[in-house]
């Protein structure tokens, strides 16, 4: 059984990943991979889509946190979509909507970057 | 008079070897027993989180990734709460020295890491940790049966009805 799985898709400037399973110590590197990727080749506006998550742990959260500076630097953002109650909770408790754009689906992350310059 | 019973009502008890791709079966081991007690899913998933956080700290931390070692994690149910207890036998710290962070300025600064001590005081009741570097460290979490703003039973005379979970 795979734990966790990243699925990439790209339209236009923005670059959207969907994460699958759980997010923990064993499977943030990937996701670290992931974002590493899509800095590398110049794509700084990213979409992470939590439908599929279920579950996250602070080594997933830091993930977030290790990239969101530098990709911010370069005009870009990581927007966040589709989160479960149960992920959100994790999210909320540690005051993280106050730091990332959390939406409820895909299409308002995309409306967001589009209304950017 | 009454005699407070001492013993736990149940024990369970896993070895894994400290091992980041085992962190799941130690979920799912610590969230079986939560559920199975009577804890609902929100809470039984924050056991499970505050447990995956102790032991990656022991993962990364005590251990230095040296996978050939092993943690033991102790499941304890009594008449009002579930106690885990997550042991090695690596490298110690000094918990005064962990400062909790102030998230505001937390999130300012974008640090990367230490969340984990901060997450596990957070959704667990109590914690508290007693470290003999190189010898073995311990940290123990505790998890009431009753919600913290609900009034708690009284100590005396409960025990007896009931038996290891939240009806």
């Amino acid at each position: 059984m795979e734990g966790f799985q990243v699925r990439r898709k790209d339209d236009g400037a923005i670059s959207t990943l969907y994460l699958q399973g759980y997010l923990d110590a064993h499977t943030a590197p990937r996701l670290e991979d992931a974002l590493q990727e899509l800095v590398d080749q110049g794509r700084y506006k990213i979409i992470v889509n939590f439908s599929d998550l279920a579950y996250i742990s602070s080594a997933g959260l830091g993930v977030f946190m290790g990239f969101i500076e530098m990709i911010r630097a370069h005009q870009g953002d990581i927007k966040l979509t589709n989160m479960s109650d149960k992920i959100f909770r994790v999210f909320d408790l540690l005051g993280f909507p106050t730091l990332y754009d959390i939406f409820k689906d895909e299409s308002e992350a995309h409306r967001k970057f589009s209304e950017q310059p | 008079m009454v005699t407070t019973v001492q013993s736990a009502v149940k024990r369970y008890r896993l070895r894994m070897p400290s091992q980041t791709e085992n962190l799941e079966i130690i979920r799912s081991f610590v969230g079986h027993i939560a559920r199975r007690v009577g804890f609902d899913d929100e809470e039984a998933t924050k056991i499970e989180m505050a447990v995956d956080e102790a032991c990656s700290n022991v993962i990364k931390h005590a251990y230095e990734r040296d996978a050939r070692k092993p943690i033991d994690i102790v499941v304890k149910i009594d008449y009002d709460k579930l106690t885990v207890i997550v042991t090695d036998h690596g490298k110690g710290f000094d918990p005064a020295s962990i400062k909790m962070p102030d998230m505001k300025e937390y999130l300012a600064e974008l640090r990367v890491g230490g969340l984990g001590i901060y997450l596990m005081r957070t959704l667990m009741d109590e914690v508290a940790y007693d470290i003999k570097p190189g010898v073995r460290n311990q940290v123990k979490m505790v998890k009431y049966f009753v919600k913290r703003d609900a009034p708690r039973p009284r100590k005396a005379g409960v025990q007896k009805k009931v038996k290891g979970g939240r009806q």
